[in-house]
């Protein structure tokens, strides 16, 4: 893991503005280890799961980095697209799990037990893809895109910004939840889709499987994480903090702000969609309670416990807001919400930059005095005029 | 990863592990303790052979409901009947000489964390048996997981039926034992012919209006002239009230759910629906709902369960005695509630009948097993998992208690998949 860092240690010398600073080389090589190799060397198949679903929140967490952080757009409806991504992954294997052999007992056999319940004696339409394993793929990650596009051209081309865009994806993730409730028999309401079992034969229920997962999870986190620095990096991500920072300067500037924002934000969805569907995968259900307004925000308060301005932050961000559920319900099963409570105070009052404030106050100096031959990183940028702190 | 690390990892942490030393480590001070302190049970390598938390002294049962979100109000009835029943046993010497121990975990109103918590339970704390879930949706959710590790659950709260799990063990009743004697009821007793129903959207309300309807249009030769549902939570019930005035049937057949049934009775009441001359027969208010609702709003209306607090024996007496003593002189219990004092006490039947924890030995041992110290009377469990039991009617009164008009002469027998229903 040394070797990139020496050869953009070299390159330093004559790129002025290298693909990643040999700081943020050292933060994805720190990460990538703890994820691939310390945790799982150090947890049990169960713990390791749970760490699998944590890191489906990342997923989320580092689009709102782009979209919130870079881009300016708080968007309080990403559980919509992380729960889309999920539901269409959960009707690809709810459709494998429902064989004929397997709803022998139904009035209609072959068809989820939940629309048998609910007197459908057809599969509908709009199941009918997801008997496909790749169609399947694409949909995943085309419905929640499509969708995000379709919200933010009509708000975007009308100028539609800030806290308004705010509310109105809230309501969006609020109509979203009453949809899918009320449709119970074509997407099995409040129970959402359960007891989900192969895919495409593969049992995904086995510790083994839970485990291969797991990698691939965080193979593919990295790899969300490499083009979100991609984007920041490019033009296309300086466009994004100018536009943030002043926006009518930007647009008299001749560029398309609406075109740069529908971008952030379908990146961003594209992302949650990705870890909505590696989430159903690994926890082995869907439910409408992922996509309403609770989760949504909670996937807000990670991106912010992490820093809404870092990457790697966010990630970081959802692990410790995580686990730190986990284990005060664990431990204080009465007392556990307001622990919770205490923490993002804590963090709020005393770290508004939140973790990634404190690496680049605390650590980074360090880190970079440490390291011979690097010049000091630029001040962190603050932002202005971003809605909704 | 290699496989030898993870069970090596495993082995280190495990609990169990970890209990047998701090066993170990107590035994001399164990041999200080007076001697009928302990009964005497059989060896552990005699009762457990699955690896399930089980010691000399201890065997660990996991409680899975929601202390916190929207779920609490009504799961705390249920986590409280538990633990009485679990102290009760304890006092009395345990199952098969060794204390129950608790492991309580929250599953926070959210369907996934059930699922994590159960997971935990079973893969991380060996439970041999977690009583909980309330919610079909939470037992929907947490299914697969007691199938795929091999767990006990008792599940207390009446439900839809059409499931049934080797891993599951249904306390409460499903939708035929629950509707079909109270419809007959008040067919005969109040000439019901037409209905109207009414409940909140999801699956329960569902799959019991639907075998609701099949009874009245097939067996009653009724009609059903209305049925409406409402989101969960929903609170604007006027325009449904002024379809029931236009179509004025003979019995309103409720079944919503827990703080839309706040807004529901008020709203008929303040229309001016009399429930004194209205018949209105609910599948969804306990003593606990009525406890929300308020006694004046719902008073004259009529409710179908299996237990009442008013049920006078001398098991419920002491039930009724012992919980306000343990939980406050204010609690009300209701159905599921007393559905959940049932399932520690099954449990430990079936365990000493089958002279095991191991689950498989605790499941083939439990058909036919009978609790005649149940609050409700006596119980019996079907080879289908779920219960015997009676059906009652009670009318509710001003003081939040239901006054008992009809209790069904028979234990009436469970059938989750009800043929000619579905």
């Amino acid at each position: 893991m040394k070797n990139p860092v020496q050869t953009l240690t070299k390159s330093v010398t004559v790129n002025d503005n290298p693909f990643m600073k040999p700081i943020e080389w050292l933060s994805l090589a720190l990460l990538a280890l703890v994820l691939l190799v310390v945790l799982p060397s150090l947890l049990d198949a169960f713990r390791l799961n749970l760490v699998g679903k944590y890191l489906t929140y990342a997923f989320v967490a580092l689009g709102l980095v782009i979209c919130w952080g870079y881009a300016g757009i708080l968007s309080l409806g990403q559980g919509c697209f992380f729960g889309l991504g999920g539901y269409c992954m959960a009707m690809y294997l709810k459709l494998e799990a429902s064989s004929v052999a397997n709803t022998k007992i139904q009035s209609t056999p072959g068809i989820p037990d939940f629309m048998d319940w609910n007197q459908i004696t057809e599969l509908p339409w709009f199941w009918k893809p997801f008997q496909s394993l790749p169609l399947t793929l694409i949909l995943v990650v085309a419905v929640p895109v499509l969708f995000a596009f379709a919200i933010s051209a009509a708000m975007f081309k009308r100028r539609v910004g800030g806290t308004y865009f705010a509310i109105i994806t809230q309501a969006i993730a609020a109509i979203l939840t009453i949809l899918i409730v009320g449709q119970q028999g074509y997407t099995g309401g409040i129970n959402g889709i359960t007891d989900l079992r192969t895919l495409h034969g593969w049992d995904i229920r086995t510790d083994s499987a839970h485990t291969i997962l797991y990698f691939v999870n965080g193979g593919l986190l990295l790899g969300c994480i490499l083009i979100a620095q991609f984007v920041k990096k490019s033009k296309l991500g300086r466009i994004l903090v100018a536009m943030r920072d002043k926006e009518d300067r930007v647009r008299f500037s001749g560029y398309s702000v609406a075109g740069f924002k529908v971008f952030a934000f379908c990146l961003a969805a594209a992302f949650a969609a990705i870890g909505g569907a590696m989430f159903t995968l690994q926890v082995g259900f869907m439910s409408p309670s992922f996509v309403g307004i609770v989760p949504s925000i909670e996937m807000v308060i990670y991106a912010a416990v992490g820093g809404r301005m870092s990457l790697f932050g966010a990630v970081w961000g959802t692990l410790l807001v995580n686990w730190a559920k986990t284990s005060f319900s664990e431990s204080f099963p009465d007392l556990w919400l307001f622990g919770l409570g205490a923490l993002f105070i804590a963090v709020v009052l005393a770290f508004p930059n939140g973790l990634a404030g404190i690496w680049r106050e605390h650590i980074e100096p360090r880190l970079t005095r440490r390291v011979k031959g690097l010049r000091a990183p630029p001040p962190a940028i603050v932002p202005h005029g971003a809605p909704a702190e | 990863m290699a496989d030898g690390d993870h069970d090596l990892n495993r082995g280190l942490r495990s609990p169990l592990r970890r209990k047998l030393l701090m066993g170990l480590a107590a035994a001399p001070a164990l041999s200080l303790l007076p001697r009928n302190a302990f009964a005497a049970g059989p060896a552990t390598s005699a009762v457990s052979t699955t690896g399930l938390a089980v010691t000399d002294t201890e065997v660990t049962c996991g409680i899975l409901h929601s202390i916190t979100g929207t779920m609490a109000i009504s799961e705390t009835g249920a986590q409280q009947a538990e633990k009485l029943a679990i102290a009760q046993i304890n006092e009395a010497g345990g199952i098969l000489g060794r204390k129950i121990k608790i492991i309580q975990e929250d599953g926070a109103s959210d369907w996934p964390t059930f699922a994590e918590k159960a997971k935990k339970l079973l893969v991380n704390d060996k439970c041999a048996a977690v009583m909980g879930c309330w919610t079909s949706a939470s037992r929907k959710a947490v299914l697969p997981v007691f199938e795929q590790y091999n767990g006990l659950l008792y599940y207390p709260t009446f439900y839809e039926g059409l499931e049934q799990s080797k891993n599951v063990f249904y306390t409460g009743q499903e939708a035929t034992q629950q509707i079909l004697a109270g419809l007959d009821w008040v067919h005969k007793e109040k000439g019901g012919d037409t209905f109207f129903f009414v409940g909140s959207d999801y699956i329960w309300p569902r799959t019991s209006n639907k075998i609701a309807r099949k009874h009245v249009e097939n067996v009653l030769k009724g009609k059903v002239v209305g049925e409406e549902y409402f989101p969960l939570g929903h609170t604007q019930f006027n325009s449904v009230i002024n379809k029931i005035k236009l179509t004025k049937p003979k019995v309103i057949f409720t079944d919503v759910v827990g703080g839309s049934n706040v807004a529901f009775y008020k709203q008929l009441k303040a229309s001016g629906i009399d429930l004194s001359k209205q018949v209105l027969l609910t599948i969804s208010v306990t003593e606990d709902e009525i406890d929300g609702i308020g006694g004046d709003n719902i008073a004259g209306a009529y409710s179908c369960m299996k237990y009442f607090q008013s049920i006078e024996n001398d098991n419920n007496k002491k039930f009724v005695a012992d919980f306000k003593k343990m939980w406050g002189e204010k609690t009300v219990i209701g159905d599921v509630t007393q559905a959940a004092y049932l399932g520690p006490y099954l449990w430990k039947m079936a365990c000493e009948k089958a002279g095991s924890f191991d689950v498989d030995k605790v499941v083939a041992a439990s058909p036919d097993l009978e609790f005649k110290g149940a609050p409700e009377g006596y119980v019996r469990i079907d080879p289908n998992h779920h219960l015997w039991s009676k059906t009652r009617v009670g009318k509710a009164k001003p003081d939040g208690q239901f006054e008992i008009v009809y209790t069904s002469p028979e234990l009436i027998k469970p059938d989750p998949f009800p043929k000619g229903y579905q």
